[in-house]
């Protein structure tokens, strides 16, 4: 239950900084970027954008998900486990694919990406250590 | 009760992050400056009311340190005096500067897209780090993406000849009102002698206008 209430906590930084991040796209604010040439590169992108939404929306409902799934599974709600892992899974895909866009295609790196590609790892090491749904009880 | 916890914490942290997300967002809203923006309908970038007491005509390149300053001393007048001053701005790259010219044109094209003073502030705030970039034209296409604009129709728009024409015109206006270099400013029409083009000039100078124009 410890585990999935650290999880909990760091869900709860990664929506601190997807939400900083949306906030930042929705208001073309620029200043938090300032002097680092990455940042702009990274999140002034395409990349940065699906259909006109920024991807650090995306970002907010993964985390806030997660957040919610923790939650619930550290309150011994057995299927929220699952859902935390299926959600996990999928926070980790998408930050592998933009980790890939970063180091590959852009040649950029932006500090507040890294900081959630970070969280999503340390999520995904709880998955992985914690026990399976179907072994534990409840 | 215990039962009905784990909704309550989800409850909180949704409306926490609602809230501040929103606050977030009114508070950087409110960072840009509320005067009026004008540059499509005259041909003239504009900040500030028509009526205003004192207005400052700036002759600037992009690429200039001294602009770069002045840039900060002007913004803080127009924070300090709100409505009492408003800020004109005109194109003048200098030759010397390797990139001061694709930076007015960066600026013209976020015009196109009524963003030229979210591009002018940013122009002038990261000076030192584009000046020395080794892909400049990349970075203001980043810079274009930051500030919301659409990418493509900014490239577009950076080809555009009528965008070159109102970089060219500026500086045969500057030209033509006697400028060689930058910044070069003007306070309510009377140009700055260069030695009082610092910040305790210019704020001297707008301080004089405000005073002249303020008398019954």
């Amino acid at each position: 239950m410890i585990l999935y209430g650290v999880a909990g906590l760091f869900c709860l930084f990664g929506l601190a900084d997807a939400t900083y991040l949306t906030v930042l796209a929705l208001t073309g604010e620029t200043a938090a970027c300032g002097g680092q040439t990455g940042c702009f590169e990274v999140l002034g992108s395409a990349y940065a954008r699906v259909a006109g939404i920024p991807v650090a929306s995306f970002g907010v409902a993964g985390y806030f998900s997660a957040f919610t799934f923790a939650t619930f599974a550290a309150f011994n709600y057995a299927r929220a486990r699952m859902f935390f892992a299926l959600t996990v899974s999928l926070l980790f895909a998408v930050t592998l694919w933009l980790l890939y866009v970063q180091a590959f295609l852009l040649h950029a790196f932006c500090r507040y990406c890294l900081f959630s590609a970070a969280i999503t790892f340390l999520l995904m090491g709880i998955v992985v250590a914690s026990p399976s749904p179907r072994t534990s009880r409840n | 009760m215990r039962r009905y916890l784990p909704f309550v914490i989800v409850a909180i942290v949704a409306l926490a992050t609602v809230g501040t997300g929103f606050a977030l967002y009114r508070a950087k809203r409110l960072t840009a400056p509320n005067a009026p923006k004008n540059s499509a309908a005259s041909g003239t970038h504009v900040r500030g009311k028509a009526e205003a007491l004192v207005t400052i005509e700036e002759f600037g390149d992009f690429q200039c340190p001294p602009c770069g300053i002045m840039s900060g001393v002007l913004r803080k007048i127009e924070e300090k005096e709100g409505d009492r001053v408003r800020l004109i701005y005109h194109h003048f790259p200098l030759a010397v500067h390797a990139h001061a010219r694709e930076a007015a044109l960066a600026a013209e094209a976020a015009d196109r897209q009524g963003r030229f003073w979210e591009m002018h502030d940013l122009l002038y705030r990261e000076q030192a780090i584009w000046s020395k970039a080794p892909d400049v034209p990349n970075l203001f296409n980043s810079y274009a993406g930051m500030i919301g604009l659409d990418l493509d129709r900014f490239k577009k728009d950076l080809q555009n000849p009528e965008v070159a024409e109102r970089v060219d015109g500026d500086q045969k206006l500057g030209t033509s009102r006697g400028v060689t270099s930058t910044p070069t400013l003007f306070v309510n029409t009377v140009a700055l002698p260069p030695a009082a083009i610092n910040p305790p000039g210019l704020n001297k100078a707008v301080e004089t206008a405000l005073k002249e124009k303020s008398k019954p």
